[in-house]
């Protein structure tokens, strides 16, 4: 069997933003020191004279996005999902989503996945906070065709937008030729009759994963890949709760104010039905590599799986 | 405009400030008032702006960071006719668009929302650097409190104007030496803010900021400036023009009551009939 090409969602960012850059001159990326480990160096080596380097100063990153947004250009502000989403929140809410200009954020090494560096830099509550700004478009891509995908549709949309990265290569699973992406909309994955799975980001390849894992224990398990998180898919989720009847959501966040509440936001208003939510369970990580990290935190296939027949 | 016409335009902006308060039951007067004269002169005779044409791609920038003295802001714009001076009245009114701080969705002329205090001079530095980028002539002017630049975010924002030296961007401080806790030496000292933002590389103008005279030849000062930002640090007057509200703190964010407003738009009619 050939070996799965694996790529980062922070690769696809980069890339994506490179060829976004050849069509339209008025896109502009903002980093804070931190090109290399966003990939926006991959943009900045191709357009070193669009690429704004503020330093290390999220808040003022923030501010120069806005500020830049309303003299015509569409501003890239990029940095690591904790200091975008949380150290610049009040930045973001105030100077970018008030006024609804055209900022895209930018947000890598989100979640636990960062690995080694540990709590500090892992980020597990940017979609709550991102997803309580009105009028803000969250999108949290779950392999590189997505990533990039999102990158383009963000780049057209009118407003803010926040699109979460990964620090980890992740296996590519939206390669069919008809692809399609389109923010708001949920992506039926896989089929299934007798429950069902609705992840977000990394998330969704370990569903699958984990949905195979169930078949063989006799659990046919539909996949449902919710891609933007804000404004969600209701109609596909409220499908899903009347034609399975229990659903698990599964995201590489904090189960306080993610995808999961999102989910249950939604079906508790149309729907009721009962919801397990599968994340970071309001607590923080810790170092070690990120597939370790998965594991422990019960974010694997496996875990999907167990937690899913217990 | 001449430093008679300024003057009296002060006086008008003065009363716009008071009266759009007092219809408010609420709002900031004193750093309003201390404001007033370089609000004036930033409408009457700095900026390159058109009412007719709020949006133009070529006009000037104006942030007013510390957003709290919207009422001086929206007493200049007003008088300078970008909407009906009447409409002051409607300051902070339900459903109306002059809101408590700047919103640049609903008011004509404001080029950027604001109010949270240390975000605007960013978001200044950034309209200042995209003039570079495009290389287009506009310059970006921004109003900051001086109780204001105890936010960190302003000296990330003077770093990088600093840095690219961005002299294109004009910041003023209205330092009226008074803020809600009391004077701002006492509460958290931003002096010597001349030296602070010499370090970050600034072309530094220091004036009497409610002296017509003083303010023209800085803001004239800072536009032969190339190669740095200039900051002007303008000493003024907290609650200027009214003798009661002059240098008292408790008038920072508190209106006048029917009284009061009385007596002040009388002492501001008689400062106009002054300059006649």
């Amino acid at each position: 069997m050939l070996e799965q090409k694996m790529v980062a969602t922070r690769e696809s960012y980069g890339n994506a933003l490179v060829e976004l850059g050849k069509e339209h001159d008025n896109l502009i990326v903002l980093d804070a020191d931190l090109a290399a480990a966003t990939k926006t160096g991959i943009f900045k080596k191709e357009f070193p004279d669009r690429h704004i380097d503020c330093g290390i100063a999220e808040a003022n990153l923030a501010g120069i996005a806005a500020g830049m947004s309303t003299c015509g250009f569409v501003p890239f502000m990029s940095t690591f999902a904790m200091f975008a989403a949380g150290r610049a929140f009040e930045q973001v809410r105030n100077a970018i989503g008030y006024p609804h200009l055209n900022v895209k954020i930018g947000a890598t090494h989100a979640g636990i996945s960062v690995g080694e560096d540990g709590a500090t830099h892992q980020c597990n509550e940017d979609i709550a906070l991102m997803r309580e700004i009105p009028g803000m478009v969250v999108i949290n891509p779950c392999d590189d065709v997505e990533a990039r995908a999102a990158v383009k549709a963000a780049y057209e949309y009118v407003g803010p937008v926040y699109m979460r990265f990964g620090r980890l290569a992740l296996p590519i699973i939206n390669d069919s030729s008809d692809y399609k992406f389109e923010i708001g909309k949920g992506v039926e994955l896989r089929k299934g009759k007798d429950l069902t799975i609705i992840a977000t980001g990394l998330a969704v390849s370990e569903s699958l994963k984990a949905a195979e894992m169930l078949k063989e224990k006799g659990v046919d398990a539909q996949v449902i890949n919710i891609h933007t998180i804000k404004p969600i898919d209701k109609d596909i989720i409220i499908a899903a709760a009347k034609a399975t009847g229990r659903i698990y959501t599964v995201e590489e966040h904090s189960v306080i104010g993610g995808l999961g509440s999102a989910v249950m936001e939604v079906l508790s208003e149309n729907c009721p039905t009962k919801v397990t939510r599968i994340g970071i369970k309001d607590v923080y990580g810790e170092s070690g590599p990120a597939k370790e990290l998965l594991h422990k935190y019960g974010l694997d296939a496996e875990g999907i799986a167990n937690t899913i027949l217990q | 405009m001449n430093k008679s016409e300024l003057e009296k335009m002060a006086v008008e902006v003065r009363k716009g400030i008071v009266a759009s308060t007092h219809s408010a039951k609420s709002g900031h007067p004193g750093g309003s008032l201390s404001a007033a004269d370089i609000f004036t002169y930033l409408y009457f005779e700095e900026l390159n702006v058109d009412p007719k044409n709020p949006k133009k791609e070529d006009r000037d920038r104006f942030v007013l960071s510390k957003g709290h003295t919207a009422p001086g802001y929206y007493a200049a714009l007003a008088h300078r006719g970008f909407f009906p001076v009447e409409d002051l009245l409607k300051l902070r009114h339900t459903g109306e668009y002059l809101q408590g701080h700047p919103d640049m969705k609903h008011t004509p002329g404001v080029d950027m929302s604001s109010g949270s205090l240390g975000q605007g001079l960013s978001v200044a530095v950034g309209m200042a650097l995209s003039a570079k980028l495009k290389n287009m002539s506009y310059r970006t002017y921004c109003l900051c409190g001086d109780g204001e630049i105890q936010e960190g975010q302003i000296w990330e924002a003077a770093m990088f104007a600093g840095h690219r030296k961005l002299d294109n961007l004009l910041v003023i401080v209205d330092n009226n030496n008074l803020q809600i806790d009391g004077t701002v030496e006492e509460v958290c000292s931003p002096y010597p803010i001349d030296e602070k933002f010499k370090a970050f590389n600034f072309h530094v103008i220091t004036i009497d900021g409610n002296d017509f005279e003083d303010i023209d030849s800085a803001f004239k000062e800072a536009k032969s400036v190339k190669g740095k930002p200039t900051v002007i640090i303008a000493n003024t007057m907290k609650g200027k023009g009214i003798s009661f509200m002059e240098g008292q703190v408790g008038w920072h964010g508190k209106a006048p009551n029917d009284e009061e407003y009385r007596i002040a738009m009388e002492e501001l009619q008689k400062a106009g009939e002054a300059l006649c």
